[in-house]
């Protein structure tokens, strides 16, 4: 069993904070480009927010979208550049927030490009605001007495509102310990394969720790994912074109 | 899994930011913190070989590549 993180990503260091899990989901996604062979194609579309730093640590070709706006640009790409894999890697704000519109209409037509979405439950380059996929009760910089269900509403589920849609997969995977950093590859594994066959939209999303605006300790954030994360975001596959028909 | 083909864990301490996702999730409680501290000011981690049973969990739970097994 040899594991070695792909070049494509060890070649410098990151800038994420101590326990980020960038770290994590940029290393399954090269773990996965490595053994498709398409580290050399991947276009990958990132976002204005802490991913974005990505451009510097990996090795792939990158294009920065406007804010929340990754996968109408990803769309763009893919519509030009049909035989390279196109990736969005966006946060849960540019998915289901700032980006919905985007997010929802890419779902509608299901166009063929992949999604990544690290959800955190807040807003993370800003300073942890309150989003769509924050918890009831959390407390964050914008809710200080908690997020308050009757006014802010219950957290986003991504499987409740895009299964409806027909699109190619939906995925969630969580990041908070090895097992599920196994499965969470598989899903981007599948989500890829889906997309080099041309079945059209998939998206995966990968629950991630965020220990500096949580105010939490690295091993407390994982801790959080696993006790009050999982309960509201169920992991699993919630839709997979082909095993329907 | 479990050692086999003289396959080790290798650290690459440079890297290592100190999150202790490592030292948590080590089934076999190998890993600790060492006294070393890298060029970036954090405490780095150190496996004790003896413990290690090379499972690779360290590897994953890594957001910052610190772990190689081969």
């Amino acid at each position: 069993m040899r594991l070695v993180a792909p070049e494509t990503v060890t070649f410098t260091q990151s800038g994420f904070c101590p326990g980020c899990g960038h770290g994590l989901a940029v290393r399954l996604i090269a773990e996965v480009m490595e053994e498709m062979e398409l580290s050399e194609k991947l276009l990958a579309v990132v976002d204005v927010a802490c991913g974005s730093l990505n451009i510097d640590s990996w090795r792939f070709d990158t294009i920065m979208a406007a804010h929340g706006r990754p996968i109408a640009t990803a769309v763009g790409v893919k519509k030009v550049r049909k035989e390279n894999p196109v990736m969005a890697y966006i946060g849960d704000g540019a998915a289901y927030s700032i980006g919905m519109a985007e997010t929802m209409h890419t779902a509608i037509r299901n166009d063929n490009v992949v999604a990544i979405v690290i959800n955190n439950s807040l807003y993370g380059m800003t300073g942890g605001q309150c989003a769509p996929t924050s918890l009831p009760g959390q407390i964050t910089t914008s809710t200080p007495k908690g997020k308050d269900p009757k006014k802010a509403g219950m957290p986003f589920r991504v499987e409740q509102a895009f299964t409806g849609f027909d699109i190619a997969y939906l995925a969630r995977g969580s990041m908070a310990d090895a097992k599920g950093m196994v499965q969470s590859k598989k899903y981007i594994k599948k989500a890829f394969e889906k997309h080099m066959r041309g079945e059209g939209f998939c998206l995966v999303e990968l629950l991630s720790p965020c220990p500096t605006n949580l105010n939490m300790t690295p091993v407390k954030s994982v801790e959080r994912i696993k006790n009050e994360m999982i309960p509201f975001f169920p992991l699993g596959e919630f839709k997979d074109k082909k095993e329907e028909e | 899994m479990g050692k086999e083909k003289n396959e080790k864990v290798y650290t690459n301490p440079v890297r290592c930011k100190g999150c202790g996702y490592c030292i948590h999730a080590c089934p076999k409680e190998a890993i600790s913190v060492s006294d070393h501290v890298n060029a970036k000011g954090y405490n780095t981690i150190v496996v004790d070989a003896d413990k290690c049973t090379v499972c690779g969990t360290c590897y994953r739970v890594c957001p910052d590549y610190v772990f190689e097994i081969r």
